[in-house]
């Protein structure tokens, strides 16, 4: 087989400082379905970005049937054989299937016109070829997901693809659409085509692919023939943790619950199941870590326990009050305090002062106001104490926000949530993209109030921190709580990233431990 | 000291003051250009223009009196786009507030001094409710605030002037205009030779009131938290519809007064036979002033000058008035663009970066 | 009793809706690919002043409709050049842009004529009105289609020619995707500030039209701000129409209805003030119902849906 792709020492460092890819190579050959697997922000995404055009390295070659080529922006990489199916559809819904594939290339008649009989008959002609049952007049908003997906791959072939990029295609599949698609890519294969098949889940990944190149913290660490690693392997290999730090932790003394998770669902427009009939309990004094490949429900939950979507289905009590209906406000004065994932939509006006960033929840607390004016003088020194407090590295704290590094910006968001006396604390991704020194700072914050009392609820993709700080671990997958693990100091990884990928799962008895009274 | 100053300021403070005077440069060269083609005498409209404000103390007294209505519009402007509102309702509110202060002018008999004070209340009420009616339909319906603002205009200016034409009306004014108002309801006029009247002090106290209320206040806190990003104030608690509607009604209140001070101050009658020309020149006076209630009447000067100037032209030269409005879209626009002189940004955040080592 | 289905009020209504209806169709353009455009108010305007003086100067009307559109053109393409490529908020455009043309074109007018209320002194041409052969003839209908002006003909050819460019031809297809997706139509090579470019452009073109039929199609002038709002009600017939044009000529004709039913009024004694304000109350009242209507849809589709997750649960 012939070398069709190579990626050699990729280096890719984003504006902000984030090093996506360290040195990464990669290789595949013609007519291989090729597996590309890693954690969240393992960087696989980034590569294929690479590939595709969308990002250009910071260094390293790509080199396309022995010729080093370089693409500036995807047109060119699609000129050269190159397709990307995202994760999000890049597809227009009011339009039907035949004009979303021609759209770019349409065919045409005199006078510019659409000729819409030959787009029909073109887009038919390319689904019987690579039997794609696909109806070529059905508007794409009348189509299901699984079917979107495939006129996604069938836009590709239109625009000429050799080599096809699949970015978590089975992600937003059923079981019986992924069995469908596993088909057509076989299909494909044997017309030719190379796929990289981009994935978490890895019984997919042994049953389809060839070979498979395994990705951790922005490096390759090697590929593989797939029938000559076991999953476990793969799962170690993906999950093992890079650095291992002392975390000063005691035992948690878990006390009577402070939040009660009972029968929630969470259905969205797409009548999807995002959670799906979940029941647990985070107690006062311990850190109940939810763990999961991103998608599986861990965001949703966060949004209905802080207020900011209601639960379908099911109640959420906070020590002893029912929040349904209940406005963020009055949620919060329940004491609850929200880290949230992503902090410059949620978490920080990023156009305001560090100052004004820290007061949007204290800004009508009495202690600030005087009438209806606040105490400016008091909530600067309270602010500038807060800065020290919190080592939020900036010359004053009238700076703007938006000025400062993502670090430092959770250091304001963290010491505004902090500062409240939280009884109940929901962080969510609490030090994503953040350094090494602010993140350590996070976690010694979390486990002081944790030993103060507060119910912490912590939700990272990041295993290392999730399992070094968490007392008690619930898994999702799929919108479902798949076990919990009462001691999370006595998990492997091995064992969690079976859960995670959904391997393996407990019993609805074992489940039903999470449930305190 | 200048250079000290200067040091002290950041890039994005440098490259904004930068930004809006190549913007008023730009548009005051497009008016250069534009007396230029169309004027026979050139020279001396663009004399008109310039000095004319400053040509005689009454130019001076007319800056201040045109000042008065552009600061009330502009802090109006100021906070209801503080909001993130695109609500254009300050000038049916205008004239509204003109035409309840004439009616409360001339029905209730009420003694110096509180008089004008009570038609004053009522039009920033009636004002309020103007504004705060798009606001009600977005947060109810989601429908958009520009739109039917604009469209409540011009149900405020028929409204208003049917109350005035119809019940109001002096047959013997000789011109379409209401009757006298008694003089209890007139605001004094303070500087003789000029109009320069007592609402001068109305202006001030708001702006002084306006800037609290945005700066010092958890109202105001809460407002501008709501405008610069919606999703992180909900996220706090902060109920960001209660925001949008005091914001607008605030904004209707101040643009009412702006009506009601202008009729009570500047006539003895009401007057208005359509919309004001500065009725929408609130936009300017924000955007200028960069929506600071501090800054809002140095803009309102600023614009004030120019429609002076453009009026002393207008009656000395072959060149309209109307030039100011071709001067002031620019200005908006330009001052507007993100991107206008982005590169010289780039250029100044680049020196910056590398000057400190 | 004002009798409302007499052919000359339903004339008057197909009259009244003309200039509505051009402006809807550009704004009908601009919506689907995306883009915001407030300032078809100070697009009309401008061509009913630069359609007035051309003709009147040139004595040649194919000459002066060609400028009521370089003129309303001119407008489109300064919004798009501020919005599109230096990225100022295409609606503070849109605002600045009307102030401009309020004033400019009274600037313009006074400058040219001397005269700051009307364009009296220009010997402006009109677009004739048409008498067609057959339907002229047929009685009621004749006198409610027949005898038009010719730009209300070219506004209904208009709602197909809008119709065929969006949904027949690449354009369109382009044109839509960019206004529905423009990562997915950037993503297939489309360059989406182009598009938006020639959508803007084309709004000024055919919003020009609605423009000059004010000044040149019963009258012969230009008066002060004589677009009086109807680039605004054009906004909200297309955004009632959902941008589609058979939708948005419904709520045009909807609207040109409500200011013919104000006319007829005038005769029964009712303040002009209330007359003039009907056209705006209606688009209030108009958005108003179409929104609530909208909400009920999308809420009674989430009810539907609970109720079949617990058919299933």
């Amino acid at each position: 087989m012939q070398e069709i792709v190579r990626m050699v020492d990729i280096l890719k460092v984003y504006p902000n400082g984030i090093v996506a890819n360290q040195k990464v190579n990669f290789s595949i050959v013609e007519g291989e379905i090729h597996a590309l697997v890693g954690e969240n922000g393992a960087g696989k995404s980034t590569l294929m970005k690479i590939l595709f055009g969308i990002e250009q390295p910071t260094e390293g070659s790509i080199v396309l049937n022995g010729q080093e080529v370089k693409f500036s922006n995807p047109q060119e990489a699609i000129k050269h054989g190159i397709g990307m199916v995202h994760q999000h559809f890049m597809l227009v819904p009011s339009l039907t299937v035949a004009e979303n594939i021609v759209l770019g290339d349409e065919p045409k008649k005199a006078g510019g016109l659409l000729d819409i009989q030959k787009a029909i008959a073109d887009t038919a002609e390319i689904a019987k070829r690579y039997h794609f049952d696909i109806d070529p007049k059905a508007k794409v908003e009348d189509c299901s997901v699984g079917t979107k997906q495939k006129i996604e791959i069938l836009k590709a072939l239109f625009h000429g693809a050799k080599v096809l990029i699949l970015d978590e295609p089975t992600a937003v599949l059923t079981p019986q659409e992924t069995s469908e698609l596993f088909k057509e890519l076989m299909l494909l294969k044997d017309k030719g085509h190379t796929i990289v098949f981009i994935s978490h889940k890895l019984n997919e990944v042994k049953e389809i692919t060839d070979r498979i190149t395994i990705m951790r913290a922005g490096k390759d660490v090697g590929t593989y023939d797939t029938d000559k690693v076991s999953k476990e392997d793969i799962s170690n290999l993906m999950v093992g943790r890079e650095i291992v730090w002392d975390l000063d932790k005691s035992k948690a003394e878990p006390r009577d619950v402070a939040v009660q998770v009972e029968n929630v669902t969470l259905v969205n427009e797409h009548k999807r199941k995002l959670l799906d009939d979940v029941n647990f309990s985070i107690r006062k004094g311990e850190i109940l870590g939810v763990v999961g490949v991103e998608g599986n429900g861990q965001r949703e939950l966060v949004d209905v326990l802080t207020g900011l979507q209601q639960a379908s289905l099911g109640t959420i009590t906070i020590n002893g009050e029912n929040i349904q209906r209940y406005s963020i406000r009055k949620i919060r004065d329940l004491g609850l305090s929200h880290i949230p994932e992503d902090r410059m939509t949620l978490g920080v006006a990023e156009y305001a002062s560090i100052e004004e960033n820290l007061l949007s929840i204290y800004f009508d607390k009495p202690e600030f106001l005087n009438g209806p004016f606040m105490k400016l003088k008091q909530i600067n020194a309270w602010a500038k104490e807060k800065v020290v407090d919190y080592r939020v590295k900036t010359g004053s704290e009238k700076t703007p926000v938006k000025m400062l590094s993502g670090g430092n910006i959770q250091k304001v968001v963290v010491a505004r949530e902090f500062s409240n006396n939280p009884k109940v604390i929901i962080a969510d991704q609490p030090t994503r993209g953040i350094d090494v020194g602010a993140a350590q700072f996070i976690h010694k914050k979390l486990i002081e109030l944790r030993d103060k009392g507060c119910a912490v609820l912590l939700v990272s993709a990041d295993l290392t921190e999730v399992m070094d700080l968490s007392d008690s671990l619930v898994v999702f997958y799929n919108g479902r709580i798949v076990g919990y693990f009462e001691d999370a100091s006595l998990l492997s990884e091995t064992e969690l990233g079976l859960y995670m990928l959904g391997l393996k799962a407990q019993s609805e008895a074992e489940i039903r431990r999470c449930v305190y009274a | 000291m200048l250079k000290q100053w200067l040091k002290k300021q950041s890039v994005d403070s440098k490259f904004e003051t930068l930004r809006f005077s190549v913007a008023i440069i730009i548009a005051l060269l497009v008016a250069f250009g534009l007396i230029l083609l169309v004027s026979k005498e050139p020279f001396e409209a663009l004399r008109h223009l310039f000095l004319g404000p400053i040509s005689k103390f009454r130019k001076i007294g007319n800056v201040v009196e045109t000042a008065i209505p552009l600061t009330f519009l502009g802090l109006s402007v100021s906070v209801m786009f503080s909001a993130n509102q695109f609500n254009m309702g300050s000038s049916g509110a205008l004239f509204m507030g003109g035409t309840v202060a004439a009616i409360v002018g001339l029905t209730l008999p009420l003694p110096t001094g509180i008089h004008p004070l009570v038609a004053l209340l009522f039009a920033g009420v009636v004002g309020g409710i103007i504004t705060s009616i798009p606001a009600i339909i977005k947060l109810k319906w989601n429908a958009s605030e520009l739109v039917s603002s604009l469209m409540l205009n011009f149900v405020a200016l028929n409204l208003g002037l049917y109350l005035i034409m119809n019940h109001f009306r002096d047959p013997d004014a000789g011109t379409l205009a209401s009757f006298k108002f008694p003089a209890t309801a007139l605001l004094p006029t303070l500087v003789k030779g000029t109009r320069i009247h007592f609402g001068i002090f109305i202006v001030i106290l708001m702006v002084i009131v306006i800037w609290l209320f945005l700066a010092k206040t958890k109202w105001g806190y809460a407002l501008r938290m709501t405008g610069m990003n919606m999703n992180f104030a909900k996220y706090s608690g902060i109920s960001t519809a209660a925001v949008i509607l005091y914001s607008q009604f605030i904004g209707g209140f101040l643009a009412g007064m702006a009506g009601a001070v202008e009729v009570l101050g500047m006539y003895d009658r009401f007057r208005w036979q359509m919309m004001p020309t500065y009725a929408f020149d609130g936009v300017i006076v924000a955007v200028l002033g960069k929506r600071n209630p501090i800054f809002v009447p140095v803009a309102a000067i600023l614009l004030a000058y120019i429609r002076v100037g453009a009026d002393t032209m207008s009656v000395n030269s072959d060149v309209s008035y109307e030039m100011i409005s071709i001067i002031q879209g620019f200005i908006i626009i330009m001052i507007a663009a993100n991107a206008f002189l982005k590169h010289y940004r780039q250029k100044m955040v680049v020196k910056e970066a590398t000057s400190h080592d | 009793m004002i009798n409302l289905l007499t052919p000359e009020f339903l004339f008057t209504v197909i009259r009244v809706t003309t200039p509505i209806l051009l402006a809807a169709m550009a704004a009908v353009i601009c919506n689907k690919a995306g883009v915001v455009n407030i300032a078809l108010e100070g697009i009309m305007l401008t061509s009913a002043l630069t359609g007035v003086l051309i003709s009147g100067f040139t004595q040649n009307l194919w000459l002066g409709a060609l400028g009521g559109i370089v003129g309303g053109v001119f407008i489109a393409f300064l919004l798009a050049y501020f919005a599109l490529y230096l990225k100022t908020d295409i609606i503070l455009g849109g605002i600045a842009l009307n102030l401009l043309t309020v004033g400019g074109t009274v600037f313009v007018m006074f400058a040219i004529t001397g005269d700051k209320g009307a364009t009296n002194s220009v010997r402006s041409l009109q677009f004739p009105s048409i008498n067609i052969p057959f339907i002229q003839d047929i009685p009621i209908i004749g006198q409610m289609l027949s005898g038009h002006n010719l730009l209300t003909y070219l506004a209904i050819v208009m709602v197909f020619l809008v119709y065929f460019l969006l949904y027949k031809t690449t354009f369109g297809l382009r044109l839509r995707a960019v206004g529905e997706n423009p990562d997915a139509a950037s993503s297939v090579g489309i360059d989406v500030n182009r598009i938006q470019l020639y959508a803007l452009l084309l709004s000024g073109v055919i919003a020009s039209f609605g423009g000059m039929y004010m000044s040149m199609a019963y009258l012969k002038v230009f008066t002060t701000n004589m677009v009086a709002g109807r680039g605004y009600i054009a906004l909200a017939a297309a955004a009632m129409g959902q941008a589609n044009p058979v939708g948005t000529s419904i709520a045009s004709l909807l609207f040109g209805f409500m200011e013919s039913f104000g006319y007829q009024l005038q005769s029964r004694g009712i303040p002009s003030q209330f007359i003039n304000m009907v056209p705006y109350v209606s688009t209030i009242i108009g958005l108003v119902l179409y929104a609530q209507y909208r909400q009920r849809q999308i809420a009674k589709k989430k009810i539907q849906k609970i109720h079949e997750e617990e058919v299933k649960a």
